[in-house]
């Protein structure tokens, strides 16, 4: 296999936050020694609750945060070593919240023209012819490029951050929660959109949701995340059928699939929360835990091989010796 | 038995018809689920039946009855009793329909003694009560809190037990659980189950989200562009869904190994029309593949075995060839 397009190793982000002007200075493990790889073609989809550190993860690896400890390769290179045009053509974003992420003030065909711009040294009609091109190729009328984001609907505005995201052709595009602001019959197109633009530009995506149901129509790959660590990772259909840890068995059983008859299922986490501002020692996903043993809230688990994908649970690593 | 009917209402606000001639009923006792996209009128539904439709809206209704009771003759401070009382509400986003200023026990007391009367302590005891009954552990601690210091699922916790305080019959619950994490959904799904069958509220339960009315409801409800487009018992609207849209709606669901990978979703092509007052047709001939000339007229409201009712000029046969 050739080296992998995005390669992270043993990254940890954390933040130092204030409670009010007086308050303790607390210290937020957003993310804690994260390796990940992704090679190219793939999708890989990072799930997992508010809080468990999958859009710092996603910022890291967009180079829009720089982290405490470990490093991001892309392609081989340093990601910091990278400067910002050269970081613009192989990697973009594109968020939850097109209301948030475009310039208001701004029309159509200057949002998606401005990665071009900011290139420098491309004459204005091939920004012009580029800018165009793209737009029709999501699916937007060239036409709309003179309006500006306010007289757009919600999936409009979607198509306008994902061309504005591919007007460079990148290889990767990180998308955060892409769909969560959409409804079903949007979040359909915008999802079909991803998957033909990804077969046509060859790209590859790290794929952000909270939606299990989602991630499993476009990943091939996925990661599970609590607290900050991934606790779980394998190709798709392997951890869709048959889960390892309890925390990824936990979230796929809250998906609610429309068929009815089946009630509501029960989870069996308790009222525990996860903070991350106070991560307990051990397994940390150990409070929540349905099936903890003592060792569990002592000794943190090792990554064991299984399934074909990676576990971190104390009951795995047991059955593996 | 229908506690809740509501029978053509209309809503406006300005040129912009956000509901047109809905119709639907909920029953003493049963989970009816009010589903459609962003837009479609069914929020506003909700706080029509409640009241508290911003002074700009205009609203009209052929019936608008609870427990037999018209609704729409209500001066504002008869219906301001009813309101907290016998017929209760719940927002998606806790933290915004709680007051930050006030103590969580407080603010429950509040309700009780305002339509019952009687003293702060027996309103804080029935508060705590109710804490437990939503399974907040220690609810003494909890009622000297304040918001901020909740989580999320804990605030929709305390706003579930703050609605249910003076024991109302009907519960409007809109989007509970949109701004929950998945496990925690469940966690509240599955409470205002149990609440249901234990004191036999009656809930409109507003939500997008088809997963969460296949598995609570009994009855739903389609809306589109301000009209109820179909009804039927649950069963039958996921079984033999008819309306275009509610067909169109459900494929673009996506469900865990039911799409082989590569596949594409289903999808409806196109947007929601921008529907103003004197519209006439099926506002969604313009994105259904069955329309034609004659859905510019009057669209006939068809009812089938098993008590569904849906809104188009099709034969059910036709539409299940398409």
């Amino acid at each position: 296999m050739s080296q992998p397009l995005i390669e992270i190793r043993n990254v940890s982000q954390t933040f130092r936050v204030k409670d009010g002007l007086f308050g303790k200075p607390r210290r937020i493990m957003a993310v804690d020694g994260v390796s990940l790889t992704l090679n190219a073609g793939d999708v890989i989809g990072v799930v997992g609750e508010s809080g468990c550190g999958k859009s710092t993860l996603a910022r890291v690896i967009l180079g829009l945060q720089k982290p405490t400890a470990g490093e991001v390769l892309i392609d081989g290179k340093r990601l910091h070593d990278l400067s910002g045009k050269e970081r613009a053509r192989l990697i973009q974003p594109v968020f939850q919240d097109p209301f948030s992420s475009l310039n208001p003030r701004r029309r159509v065909r200057d949002i998606v023209g401005m990665p071009l711009v900011a290139q420098g040294g491309i004459p204005g009609s091939e920004v012009r012819s580029r800018v165009e091109a793209i737009m029709q190729r999501v699916g937007l009328d060239p036409a709309m490029g003179e309006r500006l984001p306010a007289q757009l609907s919600g999936g409009q505005r979607q198509r306008v951050a994902i061309a504005r995201a591919l007007v460079l052709r990148p290889r990767i595009v990180v998308c955060d929660e892409p769909t969560s602001a959409l409804d079903v019959s949007v979040q359909a197109q915008i999802l079909n959109l991803l998957a033909e633009l990804r077969r046509d530009f060859g790209l590859s995506y790290l794929f952000i949701s909270h939606n299990l149901a989602v991630v499993e129509h476009v990943a091939s790959e996925v990661a599970v995340m609590y607290l900050g660590r991934i606790v779980e990772r394998n190709r798709s259909a392997d951890l869709f059928h048959n889960p390892q840890h309890p925390y990824t068995k936990a979230l796929l059983a809250s998906v609610l699939t429309p068929e009815p008859g089946l009630g509501i299922p029960e989870i069996g986490l308790g009222d525990a929360m996860p903070d991350p501002s106070n991560v307990p020692p051990g397994c940390r996903f150990h409070p929540r835990c349905p099936v903890a043993i003592s060792e569990c809230a002592t000794r943190a688990p090792v990554v064991t091989a299984s399934q074909g994908g990676a576990v971190e649970c104390h009951l795995v690593e047991a059955a593996s010796v | 038995m229908a506690l809740l009917e509501i029978e053509r209402l209309e809503i406006g606000f300005g040129g912009l018809a956000a509901v047109r001639g809905a119709s639907f009923a909920v029953d003493k006792g049963e989970t009816h689920c009010l589903v459609g996209e962003s837009g479609c009128g069914k929020s506003v539904t909700a706080l029509a039946v409640m009241g508290l439709l911003a002074p700009t809206a205009t609203r009209k209704a052929a019936g608008l009855r609870f427990d037999g009771q018209d609704l729409s003759g209500l001066s504002e401070r008869e219906m301001s009793r009813l309101r907290g009382d016998r017929m209760a509400m719940i927002f998606q986003e806790p933290m915004t329909s709680l007051n930050p200023a006030y103590t969580v026990g407080s603010q429950m007391a509040e309700v009780l003694i305002r339509h019952r009367g009687g003293s702060k302590k027996a309103a804080l005891d029935r508060a705590a009560e109710l804490l437990e009954r939503v399974r907040i552990t220690s609810p003494g601690m909890r009622l000297g809190q304040y918001p901020h210091q909740l989580s999320g699922g804990l605030r929709q916790r305390v706003m579930i037990a703050m609605a249910l305080m003076c024991g109302p019959e009907l519960l409007i619950a809109d989007e509970p659980t949109t701004a929950l994490d998945v496990t925690v959904q469940a966690q509240i799904l599955k409470l205002l189950d149990e609440l249901q069958r234990e004191l036999g509220l009656a809930i409109l339960l507003i939500t997008h989200d088809l997963g969460i009315v296949a598995r609570v409801a009994h009855r739903v409800s389609v809306m589109y562009a301000g009209e109820v487009v179909e009804t039927a018992p649950v069963a039958e609207l996921f079984g033999a869904p008819t309306h275009p849209y509610t067909r169109g709606l459900l494929s673009c669901v996506p469900v865990p190994g039911k799409i082989a990978p590569g596949e594409p979703l289903g999808s409806i092509p196109g947007i929601v029309p921008r529907v103003g007052h004197g519209f006439t047709g099926c506002a969604f001939r313009q994105r259904c593949d069955l329309a034609g000339p004659d859905c510019e007229g009057t669209v006939p409201r068809r009812t089938l075995a098993g008590d569904h009712q849906y809104l188009c000029l099709r034969e059910p046969t036709e539409i299940a060839r398409s």
